[in-house]
């Protein structure tokens, strides 16, 4: 799917907080935002996947808009996890477009089983440990086999085991053709993930790229010192 | 202390004979009141979770009224509704006064902001946790409120059983529309009132330690119900 | 086990008696404990079912005339009369009477066992400003108070804070005169029905002034169809019987008769 924003503004409280943004996705990337903190990472990717309104602009889509929603699927910077077990958060996104039963518990094993909680389908969700969490809401992002998967710092509590397990299951599933669109302020994450990278800073789109080519030679300043681990801003 | 004393005994023994007088309240009391908690519930639940999720203009008024509401006084919520029901009132020709219905109404209308509020509560909470994730997953608006009343069930129960306590409790109100008429529209509270009257503080304790036994055995019931169904949690 | 919920619960709702009435009487009345004593009688002789609405006399006419009972049982004569001139009842019935009593501590600190009369006992109690508990609820014990306290020439308006209005039921202020060591007037049968005495003792009675008479006034069904006029006349006919006059006079607590039978047939 592609998805392109043009002059993308959202403002809060009369402030213009993203924006004006240009930016057009392509399948099948692995788009990483990058910037500091407040630079607006997460509230261009509520606008890319549509749960924040643009307060001017517009974001189009290759697709008709309620197809398209059907087929993405975001990952919230702390998980929500359904009151539930995990069985019952696994099946949840599939119960909603009605998928026939023995489907549904078919792919919540399947799906369990890669996250390695094939053990703890009877947990309460509310109650597992936060790397955990962080995969249940992954697995439970994957099981409707999205095209555009949305990230929100997807390991940014996560210890390295976590996060590389959380990695492999990303690269999996762009293997499998999901495209990837996904917010860090990890520089090793950005550089194992990249293909393509977007850089913000103060709610605009500072410096856009492929991955092998900005973190070798950034155009600007800013990103120069943002890679060698300056503060900026 | 001897009168404590005195009304457990007196509790013990209306218990273990099963007071035929004891037994006719006690189920008119629950009749009376869970009636009046399932209209409650069928109005407050839906309207609570409904506030809790819709925005409009006037919201803030309709929960700052809801509030208040809560606070009325039963005496008042009674009075009104026995002026309403009397035959010289403008109800007065279904002759619903001093019977079992005109107490139900009294009652419905004094829990129905206490557990549509504590709904609202609630699911505000619940809202406010699964917003993202409800809106991101492209549910319908039925899917979404059925989520929150399937996830909220528990903060639900505890509502309608806040109502139930007030109900089962109330005196003011029943007392006036319903007339404390032996054998018709007697209950535990207005029985207790009376026997405290006639200065039977034995008895009058007495009653009010069932009254005590029920609302505790009611909630116990519900909660192990509830809890059966999955590994006991809150 | 559920089926038998059910339909105790429906029997419940449907009580299905075969005539019913709903007849208000004073808080005196029925603690006196002559209803337990007639009720069942009336039901096995007439097949009536009466439903007494327990309240006080103001109450109690009210009820009457808002047409929301079919009669009612009170005392308190010139409220009565007032209630039958403006049309709520065609006539008032006497039927019995009763009489109040003076009540307070045990010690007596107003020396109301040295009465002569009634007017003296609250001219004692006003000289000694001892505690007095009013009912202060429009009941016909609180009028029959004001008329005794009139009759003997003192204003309640300027009693001082030893006079206490409770605007509450006679088992109530009771309870009140007992907790504060409280003179207070009574009938006779709610004093001899009351379970908390402690502290409290029957210090003065027997003038006439303290007689109470009890009417019976069948709502009129002119002013208000609905009402069930012919139970209500049935009613009264009993209780103006021989066997009424044979069971009013004859209830008595502690061996203490509480009402005379006084109805004119
Ligand atoms: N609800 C809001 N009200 C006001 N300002 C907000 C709100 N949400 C975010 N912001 C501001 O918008 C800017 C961008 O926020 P965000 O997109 O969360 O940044 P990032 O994810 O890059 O840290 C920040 O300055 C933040 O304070
Ligand atoms: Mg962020």
């Amino acid at each position: 799917m592609s998805l392109a924003l043009s002059k993308g503004v959202v403002k809060r409280r009369g402030k213009v907080i993203l924006g004006p943004v240009d930016l057009a996705l392509n399948a099948p990337d692995i788009t990483i935002i990058l910037g500091p903190n407040g630079a607006g990472k997460t509230t261009l990717l509520r606008v890319l996947h549509g749960v924040e309104r643009l307060s001017s602009g517009a974001l189009t889509l290759s697709k008709p808009d309620a197809q398209a929603r059907q087929e993405q699927a975001y990952v919230f910077q702390s998980p929500i996890m359904l009151r539930r077990t995990v069985r019952a958060n696994l099946a949840y996104p599939l119960e909603l477009i009605g998928t026939a039963k023995p489907v549904i518990a078919q792919r919540v094993e399947t799906w369990a089983e890669r996250i390695g909680l094939a053990d703890a389908l009877d947990r309460h969700a509310p109650r597992l440990s936060g790397g955990e969490k962080q995969k249940l809401a992954l697995a439970r992002a994957l099981i409707r086999e999205p095209d555009v998967l949305f990230l929100d710092e997807p390991c940014a509590n996560l210890d390295g085991r976590s996060t590389r397990e959380i990695e492999t299951l990303l690269k999996d599933a762009h293997l499998r053709g999901t495209q990837i669109i996904m917010t860090t302020h990890d520089l090793g994450q950005a550089r194992r993930m990249a293909s393509d990278v977007v850089f913000l800073l103060g709610g605009k789109v500072h410096e856009r790229g492929a991955a092998g080519r900005f973190f070798v030679t950034p155009e600007t300043p800013e990103a120069q010192a943002f890679l060698n681990g300056d503060i900026i801003e | 202390m001897t009168d404590i004393w005195a009304g457990l005994e007196a509790a013990f023994w209306l218990i273990v004979t099963l007071d035929s007088d004891l037994v006719e309240i006690t189920l008119r009391s629950l009749q009376v009141s869970v009636t009046a908690l399932v209209f409650a519930s069928l109005i407050a639940l839906p309207f609570g979770t409904w506030l809790a999720i819709r925005r409009f203009r006037y919201r803030r008024t309709a929960i700052a009224v809801l509030n208040a509401l809560m606070g009325l006084p039963p005496v008042v919520v009674g009075l009104i509704v026995y002026l309403l029901l009397s035959r010289s009132g403008p109800f007065g020709v279904f002759g619903l006064l001093f019977t079992p219905t005109a107490m139900i109404i009294a009652q419905v209308i004094i829990i129905t902001p206490l557990i549509a509020s504590i709904t609202h509560q609630a699911m505000r909470e619940l809202w406010a946790e699964y917003h993202d994730l409800l809106i991101s997953l492209n549910t319908t608006k039925r899917q979404r409120i059925m989520t929150l009343i399937w996830d909220g069930r528990r903060a639900l129960l505890t509502a309608a059983l806040a109502g139930f306590g007030r109900a089962i409790g109330e005196v003011g109100a029943i007392m006036i529309v319903g007339g404390n008429i032996d054998h018709a529209t007697r209950v535990l509270t207005t029985a207790i009132a009376l026997e405290t009257g006639k200065g039977d503080f034995a008895l009058a304790l007495g009653l009010g330690f069932v009254l005590i036994a029920l609302a505790l055995a009611v909630n116990i019931l519900i909660h192990s119900l509830s809890r059966t169904e999955q590994e006991g949690r809150w | 086990m559920i089926r038998l919920a059910v339909l105790m619960w429906l029997a419940l709702g449907g009580v299905a008696f075969a005539e019913t009435m709903r007849l208000a009487v004073t808080t005196s009345f029925h603690n006196s404990g002559l209803s337990d004593v007639l009720l069942p009688v009336i039901k096995a002789e007439i097949g009536l079912e009466v439903q007494l609405l327990v309240v006080g006399t103001g109450q109690a006419l009210r009820l009457g005339r808002a047409g929301d009972v079919d009669a009612i049982l009170v005392h308190s004569k010139a409220a009565e009369d007032a209630f039958v001139a403006e049309g709520f009842a065609p006539y008032r019935r006497e039927i019995m009477y009763n009489d109040f009593v003076l009540i307070g501590p045990a010690h007596d600190p107003a020396q109301l066992a040295q009465a002569t009369s009634a007017r003296d006992a609250l001219k004692r109690i006003a000289a000694a400003k001892a505690p007095f508990i009013s009912r202060g609820d429009e009941s016909g014990t609180h009028k029959k108070e004001l008329v005794l306290w009139d009759a003997a020439a003192l204003e309640v308006s300027a009693f001082d804070p030893w006079y206490k209005a409770v605007g509450a039921g006679m088992g109530a202020s009771l309870n009140t005169a007992s907790a504060m060591g409280a003179y207070i007037l009574a009938d006779r049968a709610s004093w001899l029905n009351f379970g908390n005495k402690t502290g409290l003792a029957l210090l003065y009675a027997g003038d006439p002034a303290l007689f109470n008479q009890y009417a019976y006034l069948p709502v009129n069904a002119v002013k208000h169809p609905h009402v069930n006029a012919a139970v209500a006349q049935a009613l009264e006919a009993w209780l103006v019987s021989q066997n009424a006059a044979d069971l009013i006079n004859g209830y008595s607590i502690n061996g203490e008769r509480l009402f005379s039978f006084n109805a004119q047939n």
